[in-house]
């Protein structure tokens, strides 16, 4: 299955670079903007049919190295 | 008193923590991130660079290797382990010290020298040390220490800052804060004091010829409490 996780900044974790890209938006004249934030994006294939197994070990590599839950949250955003 | 010095792919301060180690009279050993087992040791450093190419976060990939299963069973049995630089960013990210090390405010890569005060001297790193603040060199892109507002709380509860920055005097505010760090910090302690964390590199100032010789404090101070 392939499945694709997306790891966000926590709300209160400042992020410096997606507040520049903000501000470079900004100067392009895409002025109505409220706020920019950077996140990642992974795609995993693994080697597993059944979804809510694959999904459970996904969460586990989320938990254990891709994301830091101190500062960051993930999110599996599709399955197939 | 022997030490040694882990070094993981991307590990550029090792050779200098080396070089510091010995001239300060530890019998040092350089051990390989792929090794299973820490030789004997009574500290363990972390050395400071660019660990995996600080791929996914500064630190993540570095803290999953072989060496460090020894090494976190080392420090949970009480063992000293010590992180400068990137080695602080493995420790965070090992779990063995709170928090995290994001990426800078200002999102520059900063290379200067800081002043950093002492603040607790009742451990093993800076017990008896003769200076109240120390001129140290920072190097880093992923220096601003960030934690949760209770973890922030426990840490000076425990008193687990071990330093922060300050100007010259030893005052700690704002204007002397280079990247954002909460509170000014430059290194945590774990709560039993024996892991320590820390941006400013020692190892590069031990020498007049170098930047200065405020490493030579630390170190000198270091071994005396060691030994």
């Amino acid at each position: 299955m392939k499945i694709s996780v997306i790891i966000t900044l926590k709300k209160d974790v400042l992020d410096p670079q997606g507040k520049v890209i903000h501000q470079t938006l900004d100067g392009m004249g895409f002025n109505n903007i409220n706020e920019v934030r950077q996140g990642k994006y992974f795609e995993i294939d693994i080697e597993e049919n059944d979804k809510k197994k694959s999904e459970d070990k996904i969460e586990e590599m989320c938990k254990k190295l891709l994301a830091n839950l101190v500062i960051e949250d993930y999110k599996i955003i599709g399955s197939q | 008193m022997n030490s040694s010095v882990i070094t993981f792919p991307g590990s550029n301060c090792d050779r200098d923590m080396d070089v510091a180690l010995k001239k300060f009279g530890f019998k040092n050993k350089m051990v390989w991130h792929n090794d299973n087992e820490l030789p004997k040791s009574d500290l363990v450093v972390l050395p400071g660079g660019f660990s995996y190419g600080d791929y996914l976060r500064c630190g993540s990939m570095a803290s999953k290797s072989k060496i460090m299963k020894s090494v976190i069973n080392f420090a949970k049995s009480g063992g000293k382990v010590m992180g400068i630089c990137n080695g602080f960013q493995i420790l965070v990210e090992s779990g063995l010290l709170p928090g995290v090390l994001l990426r800078n405010k200002y999102l520059e890569f900063i290379c200067k020298n800081v002043f950093v005060k002492v603040n607790n001297k009742d451990n093993s790193y800076f017990k008896g040390i003769s200076k109240d603040t120390l001129e140290l060199t920072i190097a880093h892109n992923e220096g601003n220490y960030f934690c949760s507002k209770d973890q922030i709380k426990e840490i000076k509860d425990n008193n687990q800052v071990a330093l922060s920055y300050c100007d010259e005097n030893g005052k700690i505010d704002e204007n002397q804060n280079p990247n954002g760090s909460i509170q000014n910090i430059a290194g945590i302690f774990n709560r039993d004091k024996n892991i320590l964390g820390m941006m400013p590199h020692p190892e590069r100032m031990i020498d007049q010829a170098l930047l200065g010789e405020d490493g030579s404090v630390f170190f000198k101070n270091l071994i005396n409490n060691i030994r």
